[in-house]
C-alpha cells in the first residue's frame, strides 16, 4: 500500500468509530472532570477531591486496590504465559485447551463474583468438600470481615479465573506471528526451555506483552463486581468507593473525583508500562 | 572426526504423506554433501532430522559414531543456516552470533574473540553493533552463517541459504561460501533446489526424488551418467535430450532406429537385443553439421537461441526435439536442414518403463 493516495477513504471509515467513541466515552469523560471539579453550588473547586482524600475508607480503597493489582498482574501473567505456551507448543489437544482456558471470557464480572461466592461461602462447596474428606469437622468462614487477608485472597481467585484468559488470548495471538523457525534456531543453538522463553519468547513477544499487562492493569483498578460480590462492605476498592459516594451519599462530585483519580492511575500505569518496555523499531523484525 | 550416517530414515506426515522414504545415506568426516531434488521432494524434512528438529517414524542417525536419533538438537553438536535465516530482531549482530556460546556459558573474553572471527570471516566487522532491521538481505544471511560457524560444530546444516538472495548476490555467496566451507573443514549438508549451486558447491551430491535417494555421487558423475531419467532431466541447463528408439539387429551388430535413421551402439546393450530403449545425449555432446555427413543424423533447425557463449539450438529428428549446443559461427536458420554427430561414448541409454539407465559399457 506505501506510496499509494487513499484520499478520504480512511478518514470515512474512522468516521463511525470515532462518531462512537466521542459519543459514549469522551463526552462522559469530560461530563465526570466536570463534575469532579466543580462543588454543589456549580462552581468551580477542588472540594470534592479534598473530601476524597480526607475519607477514612480512601487509603484503605487505594491500598487493596494497589495489592490486588501487585498479586493478580504477576500472578496471571505467568499463568498466561504458561498457558499460551501449551497452546503454541501444538501438541495434541492443543485446540481443545484454547477453548477450556476461554470460558471464563464468556461469563460476565458479576456472574464470575458469584460463581466463587458459592464456592466460599459458609454452605459452599469448598467446605462441603472440605468437611466430605473430614478435614473439617465444622463450616470455616472464609469470607469473614474479620479476616482481610482470605477476602483478598478469593478475590485474587476469582479475578485470576476471570480474567487470565484475557492475557492469554493476547500472548497466543503474539506468539503465533511469530515463525516458528526463531523457535528452532533457538533450539538449534542449545536453549534449554527456560532459556528460550527469557531469551527469544519474552523479548520478540514484547509488543504484546506491553499490551496486555496495560490493558490487564486497567482492567484491575476498574475491579468492582466481583469484590462486590465476595466481599460485600468487608473490602473496599477504588471503584466501590465510586460506586458507594455516588449511590449511598448520593455525592456525584466526589464519586466522579474518585472516578478521575482511577483513570489518573491508569494513565500512569501505561505510561509507566511504555516505558519498561520500549518497543524499539529497529528490534522488530 | 564426524561421520554422519543415516540408516533407513522415514518421515511420514499425516499418516499418509511418506515425506521422506527408507533413507540410507553415510556422509564422510569432513565431506560437503549436497542434498538436491525438486521443491517437496524431503529435503527440508530430511535436514531437520539430522538436525533433531524432526523425530523419524523409523530409522537411526548417527553422527560421528554417536546415535543421535534420540537426543534433542542442542544435544547433537550441529549448527543450522536456516532458509529465512532466523536471525534474532531483538538482538544485535554480535549478540545474535554469540547466542549460542552464551548458551553453552563460555567465558566473555573468548565469545568476543570468537564473534569478531567469525563476523571477520564473513565480512560482517562493521555491523556488529546493528540490529538485523537496519542489515540488507545478504547481510543478515552472513549473519546466520556467522552465527553458525562461530559454534565450530561437527556439523554444519545449511537449507537453501541463498535461495532468498537476488542473482548476483547468490553468484558472488556461492563462491565465497566455497571458500569458507573449504577453510573449515566442517562436515556439512547443504540443501538446495538449484543443480548448479548443487554441482558447483558439493563433494558429493544426494539427487532426492518424492522422499528417496534417487542416486548418490560426485557432481561430474550425476552430471555424466545419470542413474535414471530423472536425474538426467533434473541436473544440467538445458536437461539431458531423450530420444526413444527401437533396438535392432543387421547383420550380426545392434543398431537403434530413430525414425528411419540408424544409431550405431555399443557392442551391448545390457544384453537386450530388441524392444524399445530410450537414448540419453546431452546438448553439448552433439556435433552440429551444416553439410550431410557420415554417420550423421539428419534433422531440422526449430528454434535458434544465441546466449552468447554458445547458440542454443532446438532441433527435430523425425517428430522428436532435442537440444543442441553450437559454436557462435554455425549458420543455424529456422527450418534449415541440419546434421547431428553425438558422441558416441557419451550416448546414454535406459529403459523405456522403469527410466533405470542400462549400463551399456
Ligand atoms: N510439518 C509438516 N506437516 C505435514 N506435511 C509436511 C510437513 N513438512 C513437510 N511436509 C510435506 O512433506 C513433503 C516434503 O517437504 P519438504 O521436506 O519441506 O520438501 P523440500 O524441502 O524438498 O521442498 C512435502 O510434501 C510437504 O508438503
Ligand atoms: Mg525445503
Amino acid at each position: 500500500m506505501k506510496g499509494q493516495r487513499l484520499g478520504w477513504a480512511p478518514y470515512a471509515l474512522l468516521l463511525p468509530s470515532l462518531v462512537f467513541l466521542a459519543v459514549f466515552f469522551a463526552a462522559p469523560m469530560v461530563q465526570a472532570f466536570g463534575l469532579a471539579f466543580q462543588n454543589d453550588a456549580g462552581n468551580w473547586s477542588l472540594e470534592s477531591w479534598r473530601t476524597m482524600f480526607a475519607d477514612a475508607q480512601f487509603r484503605e480503597a487505594l491500598v487493596t486496590t494497589l495489592i490486588l493489582i501487585v498479586i493478580l498482574i504477576p500472578v496471571q501473567f505467568v499463568l498466561a504465559m504458561a498457558m499460551a505456551l501449551v497452546i503454541n507448543a501444538r501438541l495434541k489437544w492443543s485446540g481443545l485447551w484454547l477453548y477450556i482456558y476461554a470460558i471464563p471470557l464468556g461469563i460476565s464480572e458479576l456472574a464470575a463474583g458469584i460463581i466463587w461466592f458459592a464456592i466460599f461461602t459458609q454452605q459452599g462447596w469448598l467446605n462441603s468438600i472440605l468437611e466430605g474428606l473430614g478435614i473439617l469437622d465444622r463450616p470455616y468462614i472464609f469470607l469473614n470481615y474479620q479476616n482481610p487477608a482470605w477476602l483478598i485472597s478469593a478475590v485474587v481467585l476469582a479475578e485470576a479465573w476471570r480474567a487470565t484468559s484475557i492475557i492469554m488470548i493476547i500472548l497466543v495471538a503474539g506468539l503465533q506471528g511469530i515463525p516458528r523457525d526463531f523457535f528452532e534456531a533457538a533450539d538449534v543453538f542449545g536453549a534449554t526451555s527456560w532459556q528460550k522463553v527469557r531469551r527469544v519468547i519474552l523479548p520478540m513477544l514484547r509488543p504484546s506483552v506491553q499490551v496486555a499487562l496495560i490493558l490487564r492493569t486497567i482492567l484491575a483498578f476498574q475491579a468492582f463486581a466481583v469484590v462486590i460480590a465476595l466481599a460485600g462492605g468487608g473490602l473496599t476498592v477504588l471503584s466501590s468507593e465510586a460506586y458507594r459516594w455516588y449511590s449511598d451519599y448520593r455525592d456525584s462530585h466526589v464519586a466522579a473525583a474518585y472516578a478521575g483519580f482511577i483513570l489518573m492511575l491508569s494513565v500512569v500505569s501505561t505510561i509507566l508500562f511504555l516505558w519498561l518496555l520500549p518497543v524499539r523499531e529497529e528490534q522488530q523484525g | 572426526m564426524a561421520e554422519i550416517r543415516l540408516q533407513g530414515i522415514t518421515k511420514i506426515f499425516d499418516k499418509k504423506v511418506r515425506a521422506v522414504d527408507e533413507v540410507d545415506l553415510t556422509i564422510a568426516d569432513r565431506e560437503f554433501m549436497v542434498l538436491l531434488g525438486p521443491s517437496g521432494c524431503g529435503k527440508t524434512t530430511l535436514m531437520r532430522m539430522i538436525a533433531g528438529l524432526e523425530y523419524p517414524e523409523h530409522g537411526r542417525v548417527s553422527i560421528g559414531n554417536r546415535d543421535v536419533t534420540d537426543l534433542p538438537p542442542r544435544r547433537r553438536d550441529i549448527s543450522m543456516v536456516f532458509q529465512s535465516y532466523a536471525v534474532f530482531p531483538h538482538l544485535t549482530v554480535f549478540d545474535n552470533v554469540a547466542f549460542g556460546l552464551r548458551m553453552k556459558n563460555i567465558a566473555k573474553a573468548e565469545i568476543k574473540r570468537r564473534v569478531e572471527g567469525a563476523a571477520e570471516l564473513v565480512q560482517l566487522g562493521p555491523y556488529l553493533e546493528r540490529y538485523p532491521a537496519q542489515l540488507s538481505g545478504g547481510q543478515r544471511q552472513r549473519v546466520a552463517v556467522a552465527r553458525a560457524i562461530v559454534m565450530e560444530p561437527a556439523v554444519l546444516l545449511m537449507d537453501e541459504p541463498l535461495s532468498n538472495l537476488d542473482a548476483l548476490l547468490r553468484l558472488n555467496f556461492r563462491a565465497e561460501l566455497k571458500r569458507l566451507v573449504g577453510e573449515l573443514k566442517t562436515t556439512t549438508i547443504y540443501v538446495t533446489h538449484d543443480q548448479v549451486e548443487a554441482m558447483s558447491l558439493g563433494d558429493r551430491i544426494a539427487v532426492m526424488r518424492e522422499g528417496r535417494i534417487v542416486q548418490c555421487g560426485t557432481p561430474m558423475e550425476i552430471y555424466d551418467r545419470p542413474a535414471n531419467r530423472f536425474v538426467g532431466g533434473f541436473i544440467g541447463s538445458p536437461p539431458m535430450n531423450f530420444l526413444s528408439g527401437r533396438i535392432e539387429r543387421s547383420n550380426g551388430h545392434l543398431q537403434v532406429g530413430l525414425g528411419d535413421q540408424m544409431l550405431t551402439v555399443p557392442a551391448t546393450l545390457g544384453g537386450r537385443t530388441a524392444g524399445e530403449v530410450l537414448v540419453g545425449i546431452r546438448a553439448e555432446n552433439i556435433e552440429a553439421e551444416a553439410a550431410p555427413a557420415e554417420g550423421a543424423i539428419a534433422a531440422r533447425t526449430e528454434v535458434v537461441e544465441p546466449l552468447g557463449s554458445h547458440l542454443l539450438v532446438t532441433a527435430a529428428v523425425g517428430d522428436q526435439k532435442l537440444k543442441i549446443q553450437a559454436r557462435t559461427d554455425f549458420p543455424a536458420r529456422p527450418d534449415a536442414p541440419l546434421w547431428l554427430r553425438p558422441e558416441p561414448d557419451k550416448l546414454r541409454w535406459f529403459d523405456p518403463e522403469s527410466g533405470q539407465e542400462i549400463d551399456a559399457r
